[in-house]
């Protein structure tokens, strides 16, 4: 398997793994890491698929099955919980009819809760892959998730 | 009526983060320049002598920090480190954002006088991975100072080299505790290593490493252009300079305000973020982020220092202030933030996995029957009490920070 976009820019030592991870994932459609690709890694670092694996699964932005195209991470830290973030997560799930965890059926949108995004001057707070956004209410997680599905 | 002092933030919004011609144009670089042409044990002594304390939460001597890295003798000591904690998980904090999208080159600056004055030529900065736009500044930031020679070989004709590289995390909190950083940046599963011995004699691959927090990095180039006493006329006798405070919930405007040190709250509440909400009342402030502790109104005037909060039961922490008006519940925070502990426990030892489980299952339990609360807070209080003692890392050491203020200061209305 090709992998030269990676290992043009990453030398093959282990305190790379994460970066490496990041960029697999970011390459793959379905957002997720491949059991090819967690085979590559190990390869590619000279160590084990099992530690590859245990990385993998360790952190929480990492997904060893595919997601949707949008992963929807709505924080659900102290702060946007307290101005109104558990009614976020229960309208996002009603419009897209997924649970946390989910992808909606055309693999479109994953839906996931992330503990403090770091905005919480504008709770309550989501990011949809890249992007933040913020002051959230219903309307607005309308608007959003229409101009995404257009 | 308290105007804001700024260090950390002085060049914010003052500059176009991706061109480093208007950064130059503010003096940028100037600092590290007059830093690389002095003598490293000055430079370690000035920021020993202007008491810099870490602004990352716990508070430590800067200085102190430098000298044991600079110090640190080993037999194969082949190289030194240097990695700027950008971490930022803790619930409430966004000022280390704030100097990374808004300021990249005044971290960059701070961190390379940092490893001219320990003696390092290797520096990483390790970033949470939903910063998408502070990774994006710094990649842009770190990629022109290099073109323009501030990052490099031989650095202002000194001789002196150093590269910075971007380590990106993952979606843990627990990695913004330094030792399990360290795991973490060398590509492991983050779980926490036994002190001692401290990064400063064994960190990196085993090396002497300096870690500090990005905006405790954001202090050094002020201090090498004011110089010492200029530094400690600002703040307070022991906790001399300014704060980032972020400052959310009830409040009418919330933000990220800089000030000196010995401010009180209510000056931070009242004059810069506008009072709170629909002029409800003030319950309550959770200082210090979900690792940090609950005060009520008789800390208002308080002034804000590592010490004198300590003396009241609270702590300064991160600079992260959450604020509660009087219609909200203490319960019900109290349930989030144990959520969050034990969300984010690694699982590696028992105290914390079965503690932060157990706090949370007590507070269900409580949740649905009407129990004694009070007996409730002192069954919390000997759990987290328990896993304080017993646990590896400062994660289980931190549930007991914020049930003892309740109990001190909210045991009547949990
Ligand atoms: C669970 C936990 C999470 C932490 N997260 C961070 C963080 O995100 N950023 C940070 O600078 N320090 C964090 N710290 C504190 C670091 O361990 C360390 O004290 C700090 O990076 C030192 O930098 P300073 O001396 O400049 O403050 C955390 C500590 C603990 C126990
Ligand atoms: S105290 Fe908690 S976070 Fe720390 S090692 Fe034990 S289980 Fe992991
Ligand atoms: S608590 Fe939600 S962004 Fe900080």
């Amino acid at each position: 398997m090709e992998r030269s976009n990676i290992s043009s820019k990453f030398a093959p030592e282990l305190h790379n793994m994460l970066n490496i991870l990041h960029e697999l994932q970011n390459d793959n459609l379905q957002n997720y890491l491949s059991s090819e690709d967690l085979k590559w890694v190990a390869n590619y670092l000279n160590t084990t698929y099992s530690s590859v694996y245990g990385v993998a699964k360790y952190y929480s932005m990492f997904s060893l099955t595919p997601r949707g195209k949008y992963i929807i991470r709505v924080c659900k830290s102290p702060l946007c919980k307290m101005i109104d973030g558990e009614h976020i997560i229960k309208c996002i799930k009603e419009k897209l009819k997924i649970g946390i965890g989910d992808t909606t059926n055309d693999s479109l949108f994953t839906l996931e809760t992330s503990e403090c995004l770091g905005h919480c001057a504008q709770a309550p707070v989501m990011m949809i892959n890249d992007k933040v956004y913020k002051n959230l209410n219903a309307q607005k997680i309308d608007k959003i998730l229409k101009s995404i599905i257009k | 009526m308290i105007a804001e002092t700024r260090i950390a933030l002085k060049n914010a919004g003052k500059y176009k983060p991706e061109d480093i011609s208007t950064y130059i144009d503010l003096g940028g670089y100037k600092n590290a320049e007059k830093a690389l042409k002095s003598k490293p044990e000055d430079i370690i002594n000035w920021i020993d002598e202007a008491k810099l304390r870490g602004r990352g939460g716990a508070g430590f001597s800067t200085g102190q920090k430098k000298r044991f890295t600079n110090e640190a003798i080993c037999d194969k000591c082949l190289q030194k480190y240097v990695i700027c904690n950008a971490d930022e998980g803790e619930p409430g904090t966004f000022k280390d954002r704030i100097i990374m999208e808004m300021d990249p080159h005044l971290l960059i600056e701070g961190m390379l006088i940092a490893a001219y004055a320990i003696g390092a030529t290797k520096a990483y900065i390790y970033i949470r991975g939903e910063y998408t736009q502070s990774i994006s500044k710094l990649h842009i930031a770190l990629k022109q100072a290099k073109e323009k020679g501030f990052l490099g070989k031989n650095i202002f004709n000194t001789g002196f080299f150093l590269d910075i590289e971007i380590k990106l995390g993952a979606g843990s909190y627990l990695c913004g505790e330094e030792l399990t950083l360290l795991e973490s940046l060398e590509g492991k599963r983050g779980y926490p290593r036994i002190k001692p011995p401290f990064p400063a004699e064994k960190g990196l691959f085993g090396m002497p490493t300096l870690i500090n927090n990005v905006e405790t990095f954001a202090h050094i180039p002020y201090i090498i252009e004011h110089g010492v006493e200029h530094y400690r006329s600002i703040g307070t006798e022991n906790t001399p300079g300014t704060k980032i405070f972020t400052i959310s919930g009830d409040v009418k405007k919330a933000g990220y305000y800089e000030t000196s040190l010995g401010v009180t709250l209510r000056e931070l509440i009242y004059d810069l973020a506008g009072g709170i909400k629909q002029d409800k009342k003030f319950k309550a402030a959770i200082l210090g982020g979900a690792a940090g502790t609950f005060v009520d109104h008789t800390v208002l005037d308080t002034p804000m220092g590592y010490d004198l909060l300590k003396e009241r039961g609270a702590v300064l922490g991160s600079g992260a202030i959450m604020v509660l008006a009087d219609d909200r519940s203490i319960f019900e925070m109290t349930y989030s933030i144990l959520d969050f502990f034990k969300h984010e426990s690694c699982g590696k030892c028992v105290p914390c996995r079965v503690g932060t489980t157990q706090l949370l299952l007590l507070m269900n339990q409580a949740k649905h029957t009407k129990s004694d609360r009070i007996e409730l807070l002192n069954k919390l209080l000997a759990e987290a009490e328990y896993m304080d003692q017993t646990s590896l890392c400062p994660l289980g050491q931190s549930p007991i920070l914020p049930l003892k203020s309740i109990k001190q200061y909210f045991e009547s209305q949990f």
